[in-house]
This record gives structure tokens, C-alpha cells and sequence, in this order.
């Protein structure tokens, strides 16, 4: 069966690389999902998103992915983030604390993009937001 | 002659400690480029991808984001430079100083008018020293940058450069925001361990800089595909180029960091690496002056011995 190369890029380092099933992400205009063959597709990840990463064999990997872009090309799939989190590296009391803290902060555009990753962890570690 | 014995051994001692300081801020610099080199590679993944992402945007958008397109009679530019906050690290700081005043000069000549925007200590208070305005100024994180650091930055010269738009001969413009019209960085690109060189480039408006490794690999997927790939766009390729850029102008503020960085610690290195070396050569001469005062001390000391000796033999023989 046909396999999607897939990295997971965050800035400061390389996440994940290898051979997956299918990635499934959300971008600003839906959910998406994506299986080998795909056609070509730039997109910008919905703040606060989860990708979800389904490797040949094994669990989902889910990530928590804060301000990036999926670039889907012959070749496999690229995730860009500014940050990125494996939903098992997750700390959930942290991330509440975290969602708290930013949403007590108030209305600047600091405080919402903190609660936005702080909800996104949340949604990956399988929490409510 | 024993008062300067115990000068000359106070001296060796005070050179001593001061060497071990040396050497430990050598081994401490040492360490750090290598971690430094580390996250410097680590951050090339991400640079190559969104560059990658970027190009394949600029095929197919038109290009007509206020981010890259360049704006007639610019006035204002702004000037980012890198420095570090400590000192000890040689010629590092005076160095990419020189290559800033380099760059105001020409800016100057062109008739625009340079403001500073600082990162490291050292830089900061070389431009409050010289009474030199500062726009902005970041400190405390010249070693180890993140990117967190790199975004506070980029927000902050991105919206100057937003504010600078819509600025008459006069002033502010609409907004009545003095912004800028050109964003300029000044860093220390690491070449290897023994060369660091200060580089001026211009971030906006942005040319987008092709990685090697994509150059390499363009012609391949060419090669592959005669039909260039055309993508899909979510949101639209507008959309997405506005998403994008701010980001791809941070990227490149951060890697400037971290290059700036390494090159921080390789120059302290080489400086403290310099210094220990002069403090061992300072302390071996001294060390021999104090053997030639205690010598010269003791043979003193004898042919006083001796003289006495002499003339008590002589006054004895009187008797």
C-alpha cells in the first residue's frame, strides 16, 4: 500500500519524519484528511488544531500544532508549526493552568493566541477545552 | 629587595586566579557553540519547508503583498542589529557596531533617514552612550535565543513596517504612526569556529531566499513532472501569503539569532582562549623575575654574611 512521507516540523526542531497511512488535520476552512495520492494542497492550520498522524501500524499520533501550515505534495505531507506537542508529552494540569491564566489575561492578542495553544493541548490530550 | 619579592608574588598569585577564570569561561564558550551549532541545524528543517511552501506560493499567488513590494521614495528604514549582552568576547560586538555604521552611512547617503532597533546589552548601551536614539530594544536572551524571543521582534518591526505604509513626506500618514518603509538586520553569520563575519541583509521587502538544499532539488522534481505542480489553496493563496510572511520574516530573524549566537560564543572563546594564553606567558615571567629578586636576595644576604665575617676577623686580628 501507497505511503504518505510525512514531517512534522516545528521551528526550533525537527518533530516526527516517516511513512504514515494518512494525516488529518484542520485547517481555517475545515476538517481534512489526507491519503496518499492526494493532489497538491497548501493550507493554514486552524489555531488551536489538533493532527492527528495514523502510521502504517500502531497507534494515532496526536499533535498539538499552535500557528502552522500543511503542505501536501507528491512526495507526502509537511507540517509547519510554531509549536508543536505530542499529545502523550502533554502535562493536561498545565495546559488548564496555562488556558486559565490566558483567559484571565484578557483581550490582548498575547493572551488569546496562549489560550488558543493551550486549548489546542488540551483537544490533544483528549480533554475538553 | 624583599619588599619587591613579595610585590612580584602577590602579582604571580592575582594572575593565576585570574587565568583560571579564563580558562573556565573558555571551556563554558566551548561548550555553548556546540549547542548553539546544534539548535542551529535544528532550526534548518523548518526554514527549509516554509521557504519550500513560500516558492510554491510565489508561482501561483499574485505578488502584490505589502511585504514585497517595494515602496517608492522610502524614508524611514528600520535597522535591526544583534549584539551580545556580556562582554569577553573579543572584537564580536565592535565589530558588527562597525558593520552597522557602515550600513547608516549608506542609508544615509541614500536620503533615507536609519532608526535603530537593538538586541543584546552591548549594543544598547553603545547607542545610549552615544546619545543615539533606540526605538526598541531587547535584552537577556543573546546566548540562548528562542523563538518566542525572535517573534517579539518580529512583531515589533512588522508593525513598524505595517504602520510605515500609508507615511507622507510629512509624517505619519492616515494612521498617524511614524513607521518604516525598509527593514534591514545586522548580524554575525558563523562561518566556522575561527571565522565570524557581520552581515547586513535586507528582510523587507522580502526576497524570497532560496535554501541550497531546495535549489538542489528543483530541477529533479522538474525533471519528474513537466507540468509544474499546481496546488490547492486553504484558504486562498491571498490568504495564505498573508498568514505566511510574517512568519517567514520571523524565521529569518531567528536564524539570524541563532547564527548571532554561535558566533557569540566561538568569539568569546577565541578571546578567552587568547587571554588565558597571556595570562600564562605574564605569570611564567614574573615567576622568573621573583626567583632573580630571591636570588640576587640571598646572595645579598651572603656577602653581608660574609663581609660581617670578614670584619670581625679583621677587628679580631687588631687584638
Amino acid at each position: 500500500m501507497a505511503t504518505l512521507q510525512v514531517e512534522l516540523v516545528a521551528v526550533e526542531k525537527m518533530i516526527w519524519s516517516g511513512e504514515a497511512s494518512m494525516v488529518i488535520a484542520r485547517t481555517t476552512e475545515g476538517e481534512l484528511g489526507v491519503l496518499p495520492g492526494h493532489a497538491p494542497l497548501l493550507g493554514e492550520l486552524a489555531p488551536g488544531g489538533v493532527v492527528r498522524i495514523r502510521p502504517e501500524s500502531g497507534e494515532d499520533l496526536v499533535v498539538a500544532a499552535h500557528g502552522g501550515f500543511l503542505s501536501v505534495t507528491e512526495r507526502g505531507v509537511s507540517i509547519l508549526a510554531e509549536t508543536a506537542e505530542f499529545s502523550t508529552d502533554i502535562d493536561v494540569e498545565r495546559a488548564r493552568e496555562a488556558l486559565r491564566r490566558a483567559e484571565a489575561a484578557g483581550d490582548d492578542p498575547e493572551a488569546l493566541a496562549a489560550a488558543r495553544r493551550a486549548e489546542s493541548r488540551l483537544r490533544a490530550a483528549g480533554q475538553d477545552a | 629587595m624583599a619588599g619587591s619579592l613579595r610585590a612580584l608574588r602577590r602579582r604571580i598569585r592575582s594572575t593565576q586566579s585570574t587565568k583560571k577564570i579564563f580558562s573556565a569561561q573558555e571551556l563554558i564558550a566551548g561548550a555553548r557553540i556546540v549547542r548553539a551549532q546544534n539548535r542551529v541545524e535544528a532550526s534548518k528543517p523548518y526554514a527549509r519547508e516554509i521557504t519550500r511552501v513560500l516558492s510554491a506560493l510565489a508561482g501561483s499567488a499574485s505578488l502584490d503583498h505589502p511585504l514585497l513590494t517595494e515602496r517608492t521614495g522610502a524614508r524611514r528604514v528600520a535597522v535591526l542589529v544583534i549584539t551580545s549582552d556580556r562582554g569577553f568576547a573579543g572584537s564580536y560586538n565592535v565589530n558588527v557596531l562597525r558593520r552597522t555604521e557602515e550600513l547608516l552611512g549608506l542609508l544615509r547617503s541614500e536620503g533615507k533617514e536609519p532608526v535603530l532597533y537593538v538586541v543584546g546589552r552591548k549594543g544598547e548601551t553603545y547607542y545610549r552612550f552615544r546619545d543615539r536614539a533606540i526605538v526598541d530594544s531587547w535584552t537577556g536572551f543573546s546566548e540562548q535565543p528562542g523563538y518566542e524571543d525572535a517573534q517579539e521582534v518580529g512583531r515589533a518591526l512588522i508593525a513598524a513596517f505595517t504602520a510605515g505604509e500609508d507615511d507622507d513626506e510629512t509624517g505619519g500618514g492616515a494612521d498617524g504612526i511614524e513607521g518604516v518603509d525598509e527593514l534591514h538586520i545586522v548580524y554575525t553569520e558563523f562561518r566556522s569556529l575561527l571565522s565570524q563575519v557581520p552581515v547586513a541583509n535586507r528582510m523587507a521587502p522580502l526576497v524570497v531566499e532560496e535554501v541550497d538544499e531546495f535549489r538542489d532539488e528543483a530541477p529533479a522534481a522538474e525533471r519528474t513532472s513537466d507540468v509544474p505542480t499546481s496546488y490547492e489553496f486553504e484558504p486562498s493563496a491571498e490568504a495564505l501569503l498573508d498568514a505566511l510572511l510574517p512568519k517567514y520574516v520571523t524565521t529569518r530573524i531567528y536564524a539570524a539569532m541563532l547564527e548571532a549566537a554561535a558566533s557569540e560564543s566561538a568569539s568569546r572563546r577565541r578571546a578567552m582562549k587568547s587571554a588565558s594564553d597571556n595570562a600564562e606567558e605574564l605569570a611564567k615571567n614574573l615567576a622568573r623575575q621573583a626567583n632573580q629578586a630571591r636570588q640576587a636576595e640571598i646572595t645579598q644576604e651572603i656577602s653581608e654574611i660574609v663581609g660581617g665575617a670578614d670584619a670581625l676577623v679583621t677587628s679580631g686580628s687588631d687584638n
